[in-house]
């Protein structure tokens, strides 16, 4: 699972390659010494990456006094943070329901925005465009003040409903925007060919387009995922009830719990079990990680 | 609309309104969102940063320049605003530098350095939190690894102002370096390789090349990562929050953290956090035209 993949892929739509890559790496002895140096600083630095990663896996099963695992390799932490108030269950269950909402109406938000954009004209697109992206320039802080009154009066106080639409929201300049550049890059002839056929220009969308935009739609799903799992600032405003706060909050909380005395044992663990979600649908989906990011500097 | 080829064109003005009716009626999501979650806040923020406004019993009336007096009369005012600005060019200039040195280091297509490439883009996946948690317990003198090396040295990452700074700088850098070597990568591609290739025939050295080639034609992406990278670094809180908690001593507090707890933490008090925020707001605007415009000057010339 490395990079190199993903990024030949890019490498060869661009059709000038950089002169160092015609020089085949050298296999003499002088070639292997001149480059050891750089075998040992790049893989030094590869190390320092790893390292906290590759640490907090293993002092999470590792014996430690003063946490739930004190003698002995074994789960002990994970048993610890499971007990951890309403149960690591619970905060699962609450991250995982945000994440999927958030991922499900950013799908279906930007989806249908992103073909309203790319494919129709009307009075007021581009100043709601616009508008889209502005949300990108005003602080997370700034909006989370005003939100929290305004989802009290509409009844969302304290509701995870109401943080998966707030994180929702911060998520449309990016995927709007995605979608949009995504159905501009597919032929105007391909939904025009399914209207003349008789479609109507919802069955275009769903049954010619979709599939054709699917990498889009699965780099902004996995945003979105990644964005909502993590997110911290949005519950910790908007949710008061110990048995609503997502996993992010729920761990962080669990430090100061007993007697002020911090169970490092179990913060491992919490995260762990933070990361390791992210981890693998990074390693999954790299491909799509890097698109995204090229797509946002490429016409951004 | 549907078959058009065999019966007469409707008349274009009904085919237009058609046109446009269903052009909004796929964007009404977003325009619903934009509106109630975006401009609506965004309305409010400024109504609360002029009016008395209490955590618990909501608007009070009507109470214009006091919000934002008792926001700058703050005591932690001026120090987060400076420890903000500080973390701001400190973390810009390490990240700029670092994300623009990993990305040349990595920018050929090899086994080797495929595998660091992955290697300096996992932590980016982590959320800044959990990264946060993470370091929290590496830089802990009773269960981080070089515990017993603080204990000797009597010297621990978060115990002085410094090396909280340092500590917290880490994290970041550990976090998001491969996020902008990404940035860099994508910029670095889109320079054309016969570019080099005639310096090298006019036979520059490594550092002409870099420095008279490299650097003007990365200025895009060099103005785009800056700007993300300022931005994002204002206006921090989770690092701070979970690793320093603002200490010690109240010295890592920034800006975003100081409306948290005028809003939640004690004071309670949402019009001024609510004059804060519209502050930073303001800044952030001003602060982005002035990137915005040196870099333009800076190509024109």
């Amino acid at each position: 699972m490395t990079i190199a993949s993903v990024q030949n892929h890019p490498d060869a739509d661009v059709p000038a390659i950089l002169p160092t890559h015609r020089s085949a790496p050298p296999t003499t002895i002088a070639g292997l010494a001149l480059r050891t140096p750089f075998w040992v600083f790049s893989g030094a630095l590869a190390v320092i990456f790893l390292f906290p990663l590759v640490w907090t896996s293993v002092a999470s099963v590792s014996p430690h006094p003063g946490t739930g695992q004190v003698d002995g390799w074994g789960f002990g932490n994970y048993v610890t943070l499971a007990h951890y108030q309403a149960g690591i269950g619970q905060y699962l269950f609450n991250s995982v329901f945000v994440s999927g909402l958030c991922v499900v109406l950013t799908l279906l938000i930007s989806t249908l925005g992103g073909y309203a954009f790319a494919r129709f004209r009307f009075p007021g697109r581009n100043a709601l465009f616009m508008l889209t992206l502005a949300i990108l320039m005003v602080p997370y802080a700034t909006l989370l003040i005003p939100l929290y009154v305004l989802l009290n009066t509409l009844g969302l106080q304290n509701s995870l409903v109401g943080v998966a639409l707030v994180l929702t929201m911060f998520q449309l300049p990016f995927s709007t925007f995605m979608m949009r550049i995504s159905f501009e890059s597919i032929p105007r002839e391909l939904d025009e060919a399914a209207m003349v056929d008789g479609c109507s220009s919802f069955s275009a969308l769903w049954r010619v387009l979709l599939p054709a935009v699917r990498p889009g739609l699965i780099t902004v799903g996995l945003f979105a995922f990644l964005a909502a799992w993590n997110d911290f600032f949005a519950p910790l405003i908007l949710i008061n009830d110990s048995n609503k706060m997502t996993l992010p909050l729920a761990v962080s909380n669990l430090r100061g719990q007993v007697q002020g005395v911090v169970d490092y044992g179990a913060t491992e663990a919490g995260v762990v079990v933070l990361a390791l979600p992210c981890i693998v649908l990074f390693l999954l989906l790299q491909r799509h990680y890097v698109r995204g990011f090229m797509s946002g500097a490429l016409k951004g | 609309m549907t078959v058009q080829t065999a019966t007469p064109a409707p008349p274009r003005t009904t085919r237009r309104t058609g046109h446009r009716l269903r052009g909004w009626a796929y964007a009404s999501p977003t325009a619903l969102f934009v509106l109630v979650l975006f401009v609506v806040p965004l309305a409010l923020v400024f109504r609360m940063s002029a009016s008395k406004w209490p955590l618990l019993s909501g608007d009070q009336g009507i109470n214009f320049p006091d919000n934002f007096t008792a926001a700058v009369d703050n005591r932690f005012f001026v120090d987060s605003v400076v420890f903000t600005l500080k973390y701001t060019i400190l973390a810009t200039v390490l990240l700029i530098a670092l994300g623009l040195g990993l990305a040349l280091m990595v920018q050929e297509s090899s086994r080797w350095k495929g595998f660091l490439r992955t290697s300096f883009l996992v932590p980016s996946a982590l959320g800044l939190a959990s990264a946060s948690l993470l370091f929290y317990v590496l830089y802990s003198p009773l269960a981080g690894p070089l515990a017993p090396f603080m204990e000797r040295m009597g010297w621990s990452f978060l115990g002085s102002p410094d090396a909280a700074l340092a500590s917290t700088l880490f994290l970041i850098v550990w976090r998001y370096a491969g996020f902008y070597m990404l940035l860099m990568l994508v910029g670095l591609q889109s320079i054309p390789g016969d570019i080099y290739e005639a310096a090298r025939m006019d036979g520059a050295n490594r550092w002409h090349t870099f420095s008279k080639i490299t650097i003007p034609l990365l200025k895009p992406t060099l103005a785009l990562t800056t700007i993300l990278c300022v931005t994002g670094s204002l206006l921090a809180f989770e690092q701070f929050y979970i690793l320093t908690k603002g200490g010690p001593d109240n010295s890592t507090i920034t800006v975003v953290q100081l409306i948290y707890s005028v809003a939640f933490q004690g004071q309670n008090d949402l019009g001024v956090a609510a004059a804060l925020s519209v502050l930073v707001l303001a800044a952030l605007v001003v602060i982005n035209v002035v990137q915005l415009r040196a870099f333009r000057g800076s190509d024109e010339s």
